[in-house]
């Protein structure tokens, strides 16, 4: 076993023994920190099929995160008010079942990312960059201004939805599910980063050149990794919502994005549990350096540059040192 | 809707490209020179028009003051440059992205240390107050059109700078070759130095002078910020006149969308639902004007090929 | 859940007057940030108040939610699970508290609102545990509709953000104001610019303004107007003149009238013994958001004199007596829990260089709200 698989297994024993600690301490909060840091986790998975194995820089995954939360939100909300969403052309009420929300919050997600990488994916770089913040931008203040479902005062959700045989409200089981959830992404990403598929998006990423003289379309490849990794964070956004149940425009900020790829770039980009280790590094300094004063987003912000300019790598890098070359 | 009120708002769509342009020359200039995503820069226009409000509560001077903006913030931003973001140069964009982050978070929250939760006060001077009649009978704000002027003063200043200058030449080479400019023996840690401090003083400049006629206040900078990048990319990155040219089109775009796209919503809908989208779509205005020229032309109007 | 927390009191309560239980109030507000006077001023207003009663029985948990739903629901949580808090208070935007109010009731706690009073709380999602000691979020709007009407202008021009306060705002102002508008615009949440609108304002033939704009949308407007030229008198709702606001917009605000249901100078005890504490205390004059904070923690107490906080009947007939002195006068609650009250017109004076607002009439008299009806509870 290498140091990085080591390193990987001691971040999911901690995410299975700390909350199983916080159950036998009666410290509820400790499981709903935990949980909201197996979302950010997902998420951050989402984005690092983009940005680690694509190479896409996208300041935009909040877009998906929002649509993921709202998809949550409107399902729900028509459920609760017993307002049909569609009666055409057939009659759907909504729903408060987790599995039909986060088929429709992956589709919906997959759905814009696709439409967005198709016109997104024409430009590179820093134009790149920017191009997926407008887009998050405009998804931003459309939900603001309009008025249907709530606006800037968001949809609360009264009820945690259900999963069958399950008490979601407690919040063990949430967070059981939750971290499930995960596990499979991540296997899913371990499984993409090896096929055939994932070896020609890392190619195209290096050296597009020589995946053309192949027959191999670099841009289509680049549009299915944002698609996939699109998909979930939308999952992530349905998680997060049925987490708060509350969803609101903020979920579409630009903060939001950037928070995203930050706990990326705390992990480590690119490495498989990257994405886990700095989503729980985050929510820990957020809530440790909380405590300490009202400006603690001073100590947050030394922290980060720190990384950036200490830590090559990311936390994984940290321990596990470089990534070994593919190439 | 009248020819007199088209003109007034004209006026101001340009008066907020020229200020769009203060903030994104400086930062297309740092991207274009040195390769660096500076997303401090809204920082810097906020440091500006803190020390703005303190050095015109202590000396009553609007100059004196607008003369400190100036100098602070080009001082923090020859300071942050030799602390933290030359090391960033060789980093890739993502960390450029985190550090800079990082950055915002230590300026507004140690703003507020120093400086308080409350918004500071900051007003236009005596001699450019109230309003003046133009030709053709327009009545618009001296302020505003003081605004104006100087803005496109400072355009044709740092053309001036870029085109007829040794600075100009050494950051023209900067932009095409960095290895060559190192190579001709030009101090090229200095350059990157002045370059920055040079963009950091241009915001707060433009933190300043726009402070006057808005608040002053901790997170000022991060909405502007994101308008000057939407700026410095559609007029494509490097490029000053590029700036200049899309700082003006996202100005009036926004302006102009704010009010016409209500009315034009009215002509196939009800009124009171009109406004609502209306507005709703005016907010994304520059948003989709952005997106749509990066489909049209990936690398800005005015950007380097490929 | 729920613990009652008698042990850990056993050793106050020897100071305590009473025999009762401590208390353990959570504060969720907004410290850091672009918010961040709002709430700080509601925090020093409450807690003002708890230290001038001499209370040591009650305990307060303050975090701060950095404007964001999310966090607030978060601290929520935490304060419910982890600190087993009895009350919750201290949000101050609407969005906020639509986030954690209707989840912290369902889950059997109290809430009292220092500020956000949102439609959808005060009718059909009323709840026997909420109560709005601030206002509904309609009623300054509400007053300056009736204030201009009363006053004779005839073609105001109004504009509020496009979001959903901004909404209730306008619907809140023509609730009272039912002649013609010269012209009714949403502007973007948090622009800085007004110049379009002013231009609008100018071309319209208005004979007045009335604006929301809170925050330091307020202050860009105010200056702006005050450049433009554009003469009409303005009128607005308390939150865009604010002590804090005022010095940051001058001369500008200078004749402005605002509604508000607190203003420094109403003549009482109460509101003598708050203003003179505050000033002394922090060494700035007090806000309306200081004074909410203030009287809800008087309620509070004397809530808390009368019924024991486990006993929820008890505690909610106490508090819906609205027995304590307010720094507004006269204050009773309404079927729904939202305040019964007087709503001023205030105007904007310099008192040596300080600018701040006098009273210069009353708007409306004993304003319940427009949501009674909805709510059944």
């Amino acid at each position: 076993m290498n140091r990085e698989a080591l390193f990987n297994t001691a971040v999911l024993a901690l995410l299975v023994a700390v909350p199983t600690w916080a159950l036998w301490a009666d410290e509820p909060f400790t499981i709903t920190l935990a949980t909201r840091a197996v979302i950010f986790a997902l998420a951050a998975v989402g984005l690092n099929i983009a940005l680690g194995l694509g190479g896409l820089v996208s300041l935009g995954h909040a877009v998906y995160f929002g649509i993921g939360g709202y998809a949550m939100g409107i399902l729900a909300h028509h459920a609760q008010s017993y307002t049909p969403l569609m009666e055409w052309p057939f009659l759907f009420e909504g729903t408060k079942s987790m599995p039909v929300i986060w088929l429709a919050a992956v589709l919906a997600s997959a759905l814009a990312a696709l439409l967005i990488g198709l016109l997104s994916l024409r430009t590179a770089g820093v134009y790149f960059i920017m191009i997926t913040l407008a887009f998050g931008q405009m998804a931003y203040f459309f939900t603001i201004s309009w008025p249907a479902y709530g606006g800037e005062d968001g949809l609360s959700i009264y009820v945690r939805n259900g999963f069958p045989g399950l008490n979601t409200l407690v919040p063990i089981q949430f967070y059981g599910i939750c971290l499930a959830l995960l596990c499979v992404v991540l296997w899913l990403n371990w499984r993409l980063a090896k096929s055939p598929f994932g070896l020609a998006l890392g190619a195209a990423r290096q050296v597009p050149q020589r995946v053309e003289t192949v027959g191999l379309d670099p841009m289509r490849l680049k549009l299915v990794a944002l698609v996939i990794s699109g998909a979930i964070t939308g999952l992530a956004g349905a998680l997060f919502a049925d987490l708060n149940r509350f969803v609101s425009p903020t979920m579409f900020s630009w903060q939001m994005s950037g928070e995203i790829m930050i706990f990326i770039i705390l992990g480590g980009v690119g490495r498989l549990f990257g994405p886990v280790a700095g989503a729980a590094l985050y929510v820990l300094l957020e809530h440790l350096l909380g405590g300490i004063n009202e400006h603690w987003q001073i100590f947050l912000g030394a922290a980060l540059l720190f990384v950036v300019l200490f830590g090559r790598g990311g936390l994984v890098g940290l321990v596990a040192g470089r990534e070994q070359a593919h190439d | 809707m009248s020819a007199l009120l088209i003109a007034e708002q004209v006026l101001n769509g340009l008066q907020f490209g020229v200020m769009l342009f203060l903030m994104a020359a400086g930062l297309t200039l740092i991207f274009g020179v040195m390769g660096l995503i500076n997303l401090a820069h809204g920082s810097l226009y906020m440091i500006g028009a803190f020390a703005a409000a303190a050095v015109a509560g202590a000396t009553g001077s609007f100059l004196l003051a607008l003369l400190a903006a100036l100098v602070a913030a080009a001082l923090a931003g020859a300071l942050v440059e030799l602390a933290i973001i030359r090391r960033l140069y060789n980093k890739d964009h993502l960390d450029q992205v985190l550090a800079t982050f990082a950055l915002i978070l230590i300026f507004s929250e140690g703003t507020r240390w120093l400086f308080g939760s409350f918004p500071l006060y900051l007003d236009t001077p005596d001699w450019l107050s109230g309003p003046v009649r133009l030709p053709g009978g327009v009545l618009y704000p001296a302020y505003r059109l003081a605004l104006i002027v100087f803005g496109f003063a400072v355009a044709a200043g740092l053309w001036l700078l870029i085109t007829r200058t040794r600075l100009g030449i050494k950051i023209r080479a900067g932009e095409n070759d960095r290895e060559m400019i190192a190579a001709l023996g030009v101090d090229i840690t200095r350059l990157y130095t002045l370059v920055f401090a040079l963009g950091a003083g241009l915001a707060g400049l433009a933190g300043a002078l726009v402070g006057a006629i808005q608040s002053v206040q901790v997170g000022m900078g991060e909405p502007v910020l994101i308008l000057a990048f939407v700026v410095i990319v559609i007029g494509g990155i490097g490029s000053i006149g590029g700036a200049l040219v899309a700082a003006l089109l996202v100005g009036l775009t926004d302006t102009l969308g704010g009010i016409f796209l209500p009315e034009a919503f009215k002509l196939f809908m009800d009124p009171a639902k009109a406004t609502t989208v209306g507005s709703a779509f005016a907010s994304m205005a520059i948003y989709i004007l952005m997106a749509a020229v990066l489909v049209w032309r990936p690398t800005g109007l005015f950007g380097a090929r490929g | 859940m729920k613990s009652k927390t008698l042990l850990a009191a056993a050793g106050l309560a020897a100071l305590a007057a009473s025999a009762q239980a401590e208390v353990k109030v959570g504060m969720i507000t907004t410290l850091s940030g672009g918010g961040a006077s709002l709430g700080i001023d509601t925090r020093d207003g409450f807690m003002l108040a708890i230290e001038q009663a001499g209370r040591d029985d009650v305990e307060v948990i303050i975090e701060d939610d950095q404007r964001k739903p999310d966090v607030a629901v978060q601290l929520a949580d935490k304060m419910i699970q982890s600190d087993k808090v009895d009350l919750l208070t201290g949000i101050v935007w609407s969005n906020l508290a639509m986030a954690v109010v209707p989840a912290a009731t369902a889950q059997g706690l109290f809430y009292l609102s220092t500020n956000a009073a949102p439609a959808q709380l005060a009718g059909k999602g009323c709840n026997p545990k909420y109560f709005s000691v601030s206002y509904q979020n309609d009623n300054l709007h509400e007053a300056a509709g009736a204030y201009t009407k009363s006053t004779g202008y005839a073609k105001p021009f109004i504009l509020a953000p496009n979001y959903p306060a901004g909404h209730d705002s306008l619907n809140g102002f023509k609730r009272f104001y039912d002649g013609e508008l010269a012209g009714e615009i949403y502007t973007e949440l948090g622009q800085t610019d007004y110049a379009a609108e002013i231009a609008q304002i100018r071309a319209s033939g208005a004979d007045s303004v009335f604006f929301f704009l809170p925050g330091g949308m307020g202050i860009s407007f105010l200056k702006q107007y005050a450049e433009s030229g554009v003469d009409l008198p303005l009128v607005g709702p308390a939150f865009s003149f604010d002590q804090g606001i005022l010095q940051a917009v001058g001369e500008a605000a200078l004749g402005v009238k605002n509604t508000s249901q607190w203003s420094k100078d109403i003549d009482n005890e109460a509101n003598a013994a708050f203003v003179a504490g505050f000033e002394e205390k922090y060494d700035r004059l007090p806000s309306l958001y200081a004074a909410q904070g203030y009287d809800t923690a008087n309620l509070l107490l004397s809530a808390l004199d009368k019924a024991d906080i486990a006993d929820a009947d008890a505690f909610r007939a106490a508090l819906a007596e609205a027995d304590f002195a307010s720094v507004r006068g006269d204050f009773s609650f309404a079927a729904n829990q939202h305040p019964v009250q007087d709503i001023y017109v205030r105007e904007v004076i310099k008192e040596g260089e300080i600018f701040t607002n006098k009273i210069v009439g009353t708007a409306l008299e004993d304003r319940a709200n427009a949501y009674v009806e909805d709510c059944s509870m």
